[in-house]
């Protein structure tokens, strides 16, 4: 199936690049591009009949409150984590059936755009909305504040982050996407060999979402060292908001690096300048450099908030405080500071002497002790606790043991000699797969399960639960155990077919394995709907699980406002130390609570900013200017609206926390 | 941070924030900024300093020092802003620009020498 030439030059002044040559020439694409529009339709027309887009207008999109803007990130990231997913099914597929000759069924054009899809949808559009879910959602409850330092900058942040995930949507029927891996490494993502949209829609994606990512680091830190409650010094804030202070952290510092590294790409690409260019003094190296110096804080911007839900769940269903608090903080800061200096253990093989790998190697071994120091703490919890095998708790000890063996073939990279072997191979990818999967995953399935019922007022459902997590757990194992043995077969990353037939059945196995991966994402799916659908009798509290933080002492939903009267912390687990000395909340004396207003600035801002991205990629360039003008116009406007804040009446809280108390709720609630 | 807590959550106005500077602050600040701008250029437009290395290096130092009289005096920075957040903010900041400098200096020193095109073929060499 070699790819025809087709002449991607043709420009015109009203319609920039975009010609009819845009449409893949494909048949898998055009399928589902109709399935993609049939469903989409159907969606458009459900909502139309039953009226919901007021509803969702008013309710959701323009909302201001920390609370819907979580739950809207962990929409997102669900969404494009299906998208990724199939995008890693179709690479399972392929792998497995072009052996013996066969060219298996995707095209090598298609192939390299299906992997360089999974790996930046997975990283930048489902991974990343889920942690900034989980910190949105989380962290103004557990801290005591009412919303976030910003809320109108939230709103704008997540409207941002959809907009990119649009674009890179949008790549899969308008155009290409990129052919060059997730990190675009040039001189391949260069004008020369690059020369069709693919890496202008990454390059248009990545700094459009990553203005949402920044801006929402940035309120997040200011929420954190701001608004939290009177008492609750940084000594005893809860696990998950230290871990997510220290998460926003590395994000202000390292996005600006991503920024900067995209904008010489595109200066290289749109302006003729030579910054990774072989020519005139560019060094491609030099990107691969500072690509990294971004790349290695990010992975640790995935996983730290991550570490900070397990200890939750691990605290909670072991119905102890939490092992080691002070070392947990400790080692969560020494993290911070040193995933800033290993980054060159991503190019070990790039021709550095001896004694910087040897640096980079021993700063990265160096960098497992606070781990490991996490690890222990953990397991130091659970030892002579009263451990629940409820199903966040199930996650988490299967993140437990699943972590570990990524970390150990984690520690054998980073070995250099060793690095000189494996790198680019199938253990690799192996490696990184198991502490994304079997970390960040595995962390968002516990979180999602442990935080729903705070969500909506309803556990979701054990049984289907339990099936996920049996599913992916044992999925897991199979499609990325054979990686390793390939890996240390010699298999390098990133094949479309092979020769050696003795290769095959670990494909095989690898394939089986992602379908019992798909079974148990199909599971969650139904586990969500089941539950909702069954609702009623999977009702609860406000605090189901027993929990020992102050997200858990408000009811299920928490009311718009969170808390009636701010919360007065006196030790680390605030809701315990309140259940044990019978705090009981007061009922009379309501305030009239000052909150945001809702507005519909964040998504038009979103809107705009999704044609402009559209406009540069295709080279519309009037409709970039106006869209651009148009972008800074409005943020000017918006400052002249004076009228974004209102008051909730003493009348209207107490209403409102008079039926709380109607449902049943904890003792000192 | 430990002795400062805020009563209400959406009391913001009594933190004892950065200071707004006056005008004797901003006027000093850009007399320095003035001065420390203008001896770069006399030094370039003038030759001042025959090694061109050294003159990089004197540059150099002049625009450190302009970044301090930025920060003093128009971004009011203080030990004591913020209760020490903004220094501490100040300090990793330091912390992660050295970092990724310095490392990025060592690393492309060590790339250039060893991976960059040689002017003469490999081959011929003994």
């Amino acid at each position: 199936m070699a790819i025809e030439a087709v002449d991607h030059s043709h420009w015109s002044p009203l319609l920039g690049r975009l010609w009819w040559d845009a449409i893949p020439p494909d048949p898998i694409v055009w399928a589902t591009f109709a399935g993609v529009m049939l469903g989409g339709i159907a969606l458009v027309a459900a909502l139309t009949y039953f009226k919901v887009w007021g509803y969702l207008w008013k309710e959701w999109f323009t909302s201001v409150d920390h609370k819907k803007i979580g739950i809207m990130y962990m929409v997102l990231g669900l969404v494009m984590f299906i998208r990724g997913f199939a995008d890693a099914i179709m690479m399972r597929l392929q792998q497995a059936l072009a052996f013996g000759g066969s060219e298996g069924y995707l095209n090598a054009h298609h192939f390299d755009q299906v992997f360089t899809a999974h790996g930046v949808i997975m990283i930048f559009f489902a991974a990343m909305p889920f942690v900034t879910g989980f910190m949105n959602y989380v962290v103004p409850l557990q801290i005591g504040a009412r919303d976030v330092s910003f809320p109108f900058l939230n709103n704008f942040s997540f409207w941002m982050t959809t907009s990119g995930a649009v674009l890179i949507m949008a790549s899969l029927f308008i155009g290409e996407f990129g052919q060059t891996g997730w990190l675009a490494y040039p001189p391949l993502s260069g004008i020369a060999y690059s020369p069709y949209v693919g890496v202008d829609y990454w390059i248009w994606s990545l700094q459009i979402a990553g203005v949402g990512t920044l801006l929402s680091g940035v309120n997040l830190i200011c929420t954190i060292v701001k608004m939290r409650a009177p008492g609750m010094n940084m000594m005893k804030m809860p696990i998950f908001t230290w871990t997510a202070l220290c998460t926003n952290i590395l994000i202000v510092a390292a996005f600006p690096v991503l920024t900067a590294v995209l904008t010489m790409l595109s200066m290289d690409r749109y302006l003729g300048f030579n910054f990774f260019t072989n020519d005139l003094g560019g060094s491609a190296m030099m990107y691969v450099n500072l690509i990294w110096i971004w790349g290695h804080p990010e992975v640790y911007i995935l996983i730290l908030p991550i570490f900070g839900v397990f200890s939750e769940i691990t605290a909670t269903f072991c119905g102890k405080r939490l092992f080691g608090y002070t070392s947990m903080v400790y080692a969560t800061m020494v993290i911070t500071i040193l995933s800033y200096i290993v980054w060159l253990h991503h190019f070990f093989t790039m021709g550095s002497g001896a004694s910087v790998n040897s640096f980079f190697g021993i700063t990265t071994m160096v960098i497992s002790i606070p781990t490991g120091a996490k690890l222990f703490n953990w397991l130091f919890t659970m030892y002579r606790g009263r451990i629940r095998f409820e199903l966040p708790m199930m996650w988490t000890v299967a993140f437990m043991v699943t972590f570990t063996i990524g970390g150990m073939t984690g520690v054998l990279l980073a070995v250099p000699p060793a690095d000189f072997v494996l790198h680019n191979s199938l253990f690799l990818i192996a490696h990184f797969h198991n502490v994304i999967i079997g970390g960040v995953v595995f962390g968002v399935f516990a979180g999602i399960n442990f935080w729903w019922p705070k969500a909506f007022g309803f556990k979701l459902h054990e049984g289907l639960g339990k099936i996920s997590f049996w599913c992916w757990v044992v999925g897991f194992y199979l499609a990325f155990m054979p990686l390793y043995v390939l890996g240390l077969m010699g298999v390098t990353r990133r094949m479309r077919v092979f020769d050696d037939p003795s290769l095959h059945i670990w494909f095989i196995i690898a394939a089986i394995g992602a379908a019992v991966i798909a079974a148990g994402i199909g599971a969650f799916v139904l586990q969500v709907a089941f539950s909702i659908w069954k609702r009623k009798e999977l009702a609860c509290d406000g605090d189901p699980w027993g929990g020992r933080t102050l997200e858990w002492s408000t009811t299920s939903p928490p009311p718009h406002y969170n808390f009636a009267f701010t919360p007065v912390v006196h030790d680390i687990d605030a809701w315990e130390d309140m259940k044990r000395c019978d705090v009981a909340a007061p009922k009379s004396g309501f305030l009239d609570i000052h909150m945001p207003r809702n507005t519909g600035t964040g998504i038009i801002l979103g809107g705009i900013a999704t044609v402009f991205g559209f406009a540069m990629i295709w080279q519309i360039w009037w409709l970039a200017a106006i869209t651009f003008v148009g972008m800074v116009g409005y943020s000017i406007a918006h400052t002249f609206n004076y009228n974004r804040d209102y008051y909730i009446p003493a009348d209207e809280v107490a209403e409102t926390e008079a039926a709380a108390h109607g449902q049943p709720l904890p003792a000192g609630a | 941070m430990s002795d400062h807590s805020n009563p209400h959550a959406e009391d913001h106005h009594d933190d004892h924030g950065a200071g707004h500077g006056t005008m004797r602050d901003y006027v000093i600040g850009f007399l320095l900024s003035v001065i420390l701008t203008a001896i770069p250029f006399w030094l370039v437009m003038t030759d001042a300093i025959a090694d061109k290395a050294t003159t990089a290096i004197v540059i150099m130092a002049f625009a450190i020092v302009q970044i301090v009289v930025h920060m003093i005096y128009f971004l009011h920075m203080n030990t004591k802003s913020n209760n020490g957040w903004t220094v501490m903010a100040l300090i990793f900041t330091i912390i992660i620009v050295v970092i990724a400098l310095s490392g990025s200096l060592w690393v492309m020193h060590h790339l250039n020498t060893n991976m960059m095109p040689m002017p003469h073929d490999m081959g011929q060499l003994p």
